[in-house]
């Protein structure tokens, strides 16, 4: 029996209990210890931000539980489901699977809810990672270009605009090739990126601990051994126990989208360290001797902290446009992926006929970027009203 | 500036001419199932295996452009064939995906790509400073939250998304509101707008370019927006505003006198700066509706590694790029008469 | 009939859900043509009353109890449009930062002709002239280029004389000032209080002057209000209220504020223990009974202290004013001996410091070179306070960071202990010499880092400069550094946004101690603190100071300050020493003829003290374009008793005077020696 839009719309909310569930345990949790949050806390306040962390969260938390919550494999094909509307059921219910196609099939008679579920899970696992290593790169670069200004900022400034003049397509069709994998660029590339984390960790700790040398040393080991082992196993794939590893095709394009948005974090980072380093409070730090990478770290970045905070969420947000862009083009991923990006591609062939195919992981892509903007818009506005 | 275009085209060249992506080439061009060997006799022949700095100097025209051995192929094939013909003659070279000189494949796609444009700012610049000025003139008011809602609604949107839902909702024949709208006869059309757009590219209607056009748009509106909404904010709470408040001048005074010029400032700039977005928002939006312009060009290109139309291309694109910036800049002066040179 | 009136007014902000009251019970009435005083410390509410009376107070602020009435109109009852037609016509203002009100994006012209041309129709054409002619009333030269001018092509005093014109173009009945020379320098600032007081006899406008500084208001004002805590404590006439007040606050006030026309040796400052509640935490009864040295527990923290009157106008807002000996010298203000000045420890020769300005838009202009410093030459001794005062733009800074080696010298050398330092940056300095010359900074909310506790701030520098063994000594050594500067230990675990200004530049100067330099460099480390905190502060800086055997370099605009805590004075203009010797010398005859214009400029609290006036012509010219000759040549009053054109064309030698004291001039001997001194001593304070 085919079912209704209101049957669709109760069986999908009820298929989605986990997400419910974690979701209220996590508000709940939050109200209880709000004055504990601090800034996080007063952010329930505010009705945006609240909207923008449901919304993320919801997806968060969709993308964690995806193997509860989906209803068929996603990779799947049943006959007979073959472009099926919403809420067709299995011509064949047999088994104890779930008897319908919750948001019907696409072309290939795949389930179209259970791949908006597992796309979640496929963007989430790289757009999150990949703003990171862009911000860890980003404010490697940007701190002392905006803190020593001269030359050192000239050359950095003019590489940054370089990339950010270029169209970021035309990048992607550059960069994320099966061609290009089998040069040696993404693995050089990779292990620049990857390095960079590993120094700016060591850094924080070789500035900090300045009197007592043997907690230094000490932690130092332990970052350093920690940071080999990861970078060995993304970058060379020799990871011993096989905890870090990416398969060429993510590292590539997780390489490709760290290069285009490192530059912007650049941007705003240098923006900011420029402004700060004015300050008294570094100049006051420059006169009793500290040393430069000291005051960078430790004297100007924790003030800069409120709007890279904001710009991390919408750069998260752009990540997943840009990630949404490369399966639109069918760039980097493979043909069974159920990411958002390449399911719109699939399903815009037949979009004046049969438009759920596409429609469902385009609102899915956009309720979670949105979110991501909201959440961004409530930290600002909170952060302002210190 | 210059050094920026020419530092691109290096990279440009030096990506397109890996050795993977030119025994790709050499596949599509002669026969799919080469054999190493005669992949790289035809590399060869071509003249492809000879040091990219080089072959970037022909490119380029300051080196003497390189002949086959029998007096064919090479950049310039036409007889008698000029010594140097690189960028710098003029001569763009050859399209090995549509067969055609790339100056004049590349002349046409940037026309159509041009009147498209075109609509876009003249719905999108209009709609976005009204939108972010009446949201910024009182700031925290209940028309503030509201369109400060759409614009962060259509950032979040973009140009894939926001085109299939618009396609959905207006162009499909099975959902959204033209079923509805046939069903009642308010149009004669089996669509309220149609859905592929490679017919506009060479009459176009309102019919067939409305909705690349409102997609791009719509993706681009929304931050022009939001940094106008937030430089009005911003500017509506300064003293000089105070000041003329308490002049005694109206509101509308105020907002139109006052305020808006030292508004503009900021947005100004993003406008401008916005442009490399659009042009990511362009391809998408070209190869989406099938428009025949630059996006969907270089999309082909790129996809065929279609070295010459692809390196056009870019300098096309940093060029706009780098002179959007300067008009900016100038611009910004024009505005700002603090910085204006004195 | 009164012009003004505000009875019993309170207004109150609303934010995150608090009600925060600014101004409760305030009444005030201001009569045509008079000019009234409105005196308190930052915080106070005396421009939330401004706004208060302009009907103009955001959207989250709020009347809640009270009237404005104007002209015996209500003004919270006037339309939209009847309030319009008041704003700018009737009643207009003028505010402290000139440059930010007025729209950079407009001509000034424009921005003078748009008073008449809305509320009386005027054409642009006559509104213009009105314009023209009323920049000539404010004494501005050349007002046909000013007109055509955008605001940033002016100087800050030719900015505030706008703001004034613009505010007297519909010549209205009221004029508010709210701190209207606040940012500007002091010889300015005499320029604009002179101005004031002549359009207040041609136009006869009634004002309402709110400032901080009872100097001012002194000079300019016939009654005046004390506010506190959002309260009106005091008020009556400038004459009565100056010599016999009847608060505690007031009092207070007049003996924390540093007198130009005391010795040091006789007079020192008695701060206000504490600092004001937070409009919140505001405590029941008398607002300023927690700091009052004669606070009765349970008679003035029983009930809400009402106005009362003493002898009108004269009216105070203290329960025991009749019952305090009002005369009474305060216990506090013992003088201890200052440490006779040791051998020289840090010596300046022929310092030059040279920048070249920005790059423009177009690439770096050729040609700008700011001269910040020019050819200094002194020395400090071991122990000594030398003070090193001018006015913005004259060096004084550079110099400061030149010694601090956060900029390195053009030319010259800065020897310490005979060792030339003047060419290395902080970041290539030996660690013992930059343990040996700390500073203090200026601005209080900028010399913290927000991001870190005040505990972990000083510890860090204990941790650079290897002091203490351990991290539990370190530790230990920061909670007593807290103790010397007079803070709860409690502190040590906050951040800076938890402290109030003056608590931030306490920790401030803890931490420039925390390294035991030997010479401490403080640039202007209390000028933007209220005058009651800014009298502790400087009182622990010296008393630190003579604990230790610091060398204390202190910089500073404010001239009566520096006559408290300095063992001798180098004045500085445009980059060059002017003037150099022991404060006596400095502030007695012979004078530079600028050290006796800046003297002549500080507005004087004290009643009774004469007061010779001299006001300087024009602005402090550009260091990029410094004059020929002598840099002060072009503001000098007294260039005519120098012959010839030596003024315009040599650079005068240094005349030197007994105990070293010495002026760059190139005044005949005769005539410095011959000068008569800028103040005459009142005969008695209070």
């Amino acid at each position: 029996m085919e079912l209704g839009w209101a049957a669709i719309l109760l069986r999908i909310a009820l298929r989605l209990w986990p997400v419910w569930l974690a979701l209220a345990l996590s508000f709940g949790a939050a109200r209880a210890f709000r004055h504990r949050l601090g800034f996080l806390g007063r952010l329930l306040d505010s009705r945006t931000g609240m909207t923008g962390l449901a919304l993320v969260l919801f997806w968060t938390f969709a993308a964690l539980l995806a193997p509860l919550i989906v209803t068929h494999d996603p990779l799947a094909q049943l006959s007979g489901m073959r472009n099926a509307v919403p809420g067709t059921p299995l011509p064949d219910p047999q088994g104890g699977g779930y008897p319908h196609y919750l948001l019907g099939g696409d072309a290939l008679a795949r389930d179209v809810f259970s791949r908006m579920i597992a796309g979640a899970r496929a963007v989430l696992a790289i757009a999150p990672a990949a703003a990171l290593v862009a911000y860890m790169t980003g404010i490697s670069l940007g701190l002392p270009a905006g803190y020593y200004r001269g030359r050192i900022d000239a050359g950095l400034t003019f590489a940054a605009n370089l990339v950010i003049a270029f169209p970021g397509i035309l990048l992607f069709f550059l960069l994320v090739t099966p061609e290009i994998r089998q040069t040696p660029i993404p693995r050089a590339m990779s292990a620049i990126l990857f390095a960079i984390p590993l120094a700016f960790a060591a850094q924080l700790i070789r500035t900090r601990h300045v009197a007592n040398r043997t907690r230094r040393r000490a932690l130092l080991a332990l970052t350093l051994a920690l940071g080999v082992w990861a970078w060995s196993g993304l970058v060379l794939d020799a990871d011993p126990l096989g905890l870090w590893r990416m398969p060429p095709n993510l590292l590539n394009i997780f390489i490709a989208v760290v290069f285009v948005s490192a530059p912007v974090v650049f941007r705003i980072t240098r923006g900011l360290t420029l402004d700060l380093a004015s300050r008294d409070y570094v100049a006051a730090a420059r006169t009793r001797g500290e040393t430069p990478a000291y005051i960078m770290l430790w004297e100007i970045l924790p003030n800069a902290r409120g709007p890279l905070i904001v710009d991390f969420c919408l750069r998260i947000g752009y990540i997943t446009i840009l990630l949404g862009a490369l399966g639109f083009f069918g760039l980097g991923v493979s043909p069974e992926s159920p990411d958002w990006g390449s399911t719109i591609n699939q399903g815009r062939r037949l979009l004046t006929a049969y438009p759920h195919a596409a429609l469902a992981p385009a609102l899915a892509l956009m309720s979670l970027v949105l979110g991501l903007n909201l959440l961004a818009d409530g930290l600002r506005e909170e952060s302002l009203r210190d | 500036m210059a050094l920026a275009a020419l530092a691109l085209t290096v990279i440009v060249f030096a990506l397109t001419n890996l050795q993977p992506n030119l025994e790709k080439l050499a596949r599509t061009q002669a026969s799919t199932r080469m054999s190493d060997a005669e992949v790289a006799s035809w590399l060869a022949r071509n003249g492809y295996d000879r040091p990219m700095l080089i072959r970037y100097s022909e490119w380029l025209g300051v080196v003497p452009a390189w002949r086959g051995e029998d007096g064919t192929g090479g950049r310039c094939n036409t007889d008698p064939a000029p010594r140097f013909c690189g960028v710098l003659q003029g001569n763009w070279g050859w399209s090995t995906r549509f067969q055609g000189e790339v100056s004049a494949i590349l002349g046409d796609r940037l026309a159509a790509t041009g009147r498209l444009m075109f609509w876009v700012m003249l719905v999108m610049i209009p709609a976005a400073l009204t939108l972010g000025i009446l949201a910024g003139m009182r700031e925290g008011s209940r028309i503030d939250r509201a369109l400060s809602t759409v614009a962060i609604t259509t950032t979040a949107t973009p140009e894939y998304v926001s085109g299939v839902l618009l396609i959905a909702l207006l162009a499909s024949t099975q959902a959204g509101l033209s079923p509805l709208l046939t069903d009642l006869g308010l149009i004669d059309r089996p669509t309220l707008f149609l859905g592929n757009a490679r017919s506009a590219a060479t009459e176009p209607t309102f019919w067939n370019l409305a909705l690349p056009v409102a997609t791009i748009a719509l993706a681009g509106m929304g931050y022009i927006a939001r940094m106008t909404r937030a430089s009005m904010a911003e500017v509506m709470a300064q003293p000089y505003i105070r000041t003329a408040r308490l002049k005694g001048l109206p509101f509308r005074d105020i907002v139109l006198r006052h305020a808006l010029r030292n508004a503009l400032i900021a947005p100004f700039t993003v406008i401008m700066l916005q442009f490399p977005w659009l042009l990511n928002g362009v391809v998408i939006t070209e190869v989406l509706f099938s428009y025949p312009g630059f996006g969907w060009t270089l999309v082909e290109a790129a996809g065929n590694n279609d070295i010459d139309l692809l390196l056009a291309c870019s300098v096309v694109a940093v060029v706009l790029v780098l002179a959007t910036q300067l008009i900016s800049d100038l611009g910004y002066v024009w505005l700002n008469p603090r910085i204006r040179v004195r | 009939m009164p012009l003004l009136e505000i009875e019993n007014l309170s207004i109150s902000f609303q934010t995150r859900g608090l009600t925060i009251p600014a101004v409760t019970d305030f009444s005030l009435t201001i009569m045509p043509g008079e000019a009234m005083g409105l005196v308190g410390e930052s915080g106070c509410g005396k421009s939330t009353v401004a706004l208060g009376i302009m009907q103009d107070l955001g959207p989250a602020g709020r009347v809640t109890a009270g009237r404005v009435r104007f002209d015996a109109r209500d003004l919270a009852a006037l339309s939209p449009r009847d309030l319009r037609a008041i704003r700018g016509r009737e009643i207009a203002m003028v505010y402290q930062e000139p440059m930010a009100s007025l729209n950079p994006a407009m001509r000034v012209g424009a921005q003078l002709a748009e008073v008449p041309m809305t509320h009386e129709g005027t054409s642009r054409r006559e509104a213009l002239a009105r314009a023209r002619a009323m920049l000539a009333d404010v004494h501005l030269p050349d007002p046909d280029r000013i007109l055509r001018a955008y605001p940033h092509e002016l100087s800050g005093g030719q900015q505030q004389r706008i703001v004034i014109a613009m505010a007297l173009m519909s010549n209205p009945s009221l004029l508010i000032l709210d701190e209207p020379t606040t940012a500007l320098d002091v010889t300015v600032e005499a320029g604009i209080v002179d101005l004031l007081r002549e359009l207040r006899r041609k136009h006869g406008t009634a004002m309402l002057f709110i400032s901080h500084n009872l100097g001012l208001i002194r000079d300019t004002c016939d009654r005046l209000c004390v506010m506190y805590a959002g309260e009106a404590v005091e008020t009556g006439t400038v004459a009565e209220v100056f010599t016999a007040m009847r608060h505690p606050y007031t009092q207070g006030l007049f003996r924390a504020i540093p007198r130009l026309a005391a010795r040091r040796a006789t007079e020192a400052l008695v701060p206000i223990p504490g600092n004001a509640p937070l409009p919140q935490e505001r405590p029941p009864g008398c607002n300023f009974g927690p700091r009052c040295p004669h606070v009765v527990p349970r008679r003035c923290d029983a009930q809400k202290i009402p106005m009362l009157p003493v002898a009108p106008p004269h009216a105070s807002r203290c329960i025991r004013w009749d019952e305090i000996d009002w005369s009474a010298r305060p216990p506090a203000g013992e003088i201890q001996p200052h440490a006779p000045s040791g051998e020289t420890i840090l010596r300046i020769e022929d310092l030059r410091k040279y920048y070249e300005t920005g790059s423009g838009l177009f690439g770096p202009r050729a040609g700008a070179i700011v001269k910040a410093n020019e050819s200094l030459t002194f020395t400090v001794r071991q122990g000594e306070t030398l003070a090193i005062v001018g006015e913005s733009g004259c060096g004084k800074s550079t110099l400061a960071k030149l010694l601090v080696g956060l900029e390195t010298a053009t030319s010259g050398r800065i020897l310490l202990d005979g060792h030339e330092v003047q060419h290395l940056p902080v970041e290539a300095r030996p660690r013992a010499v930059v343990a040996d010359l700390q500073m203090i900074f200026q601005n209080p909310a900028d010399t913290l880092n927000p991001a870190i506790s005040v505990g972990r701030q000083i510890t860090r520098a204990l941790e650079v400069f290897r002091q203490g063994a351990s991290d539990a000594d370190r530790r230990a050594r920061t909670l007593d550094l807290l103790d010397l500067v007079q803070l709860p230990r409690a502190f040590a675990a906050r951040l800076p946004r938890q402290l109030s200004g003056g608590q931030k530049q306490r920790v401030g100067i803890a931490r420039a101690f925390a390294s035991g330099a030997r010479i401490v460099v403080a640039d202007e480390p209390v000028s933007a603190l209220d005058v009651s905190v800014q009298a502790a502060v400087t009182k622990l800086l010296t008393d630190m100071q003579r604990e230790t055997g610091t060398t204390l370099i202190f910089i500073s605009h404010d001239l009566a300050l520096v006559r408290h805590l300095a063992d001798r004075v180098m004045v500085m203009y445009l980059g060059h020493i002017v003037e150099i010797g022991p404060a006596e010398a400095v502030f007695s005859p012979p004078f530079h003829p600028y050290t006796e214009a800046l003297l002549s400029a500080v507005p004087l609290p004290d009643p009774g003290a004469g007061q010779r006036r001299i006001v300087l012509e024009g602005d402090i010219p550009s260091a990029t374009h410094p004059p020929p000759g002598c840099p002060f040549h072009t503001r000098c009053h007294r260039k005519a008793q120098v012959p010839g054109t030596l003024c315009e064309t040599v650079l005068p030698p240094m005349q030197r005077f007994e105990n070293g004291h010495a002026i760059c001039c190139h005044l005949d001997r005769g005539i410095l020696e011959g000068m008569a001194p800028v103040i005459a001593e009142p005969s008695s304070g209070q």
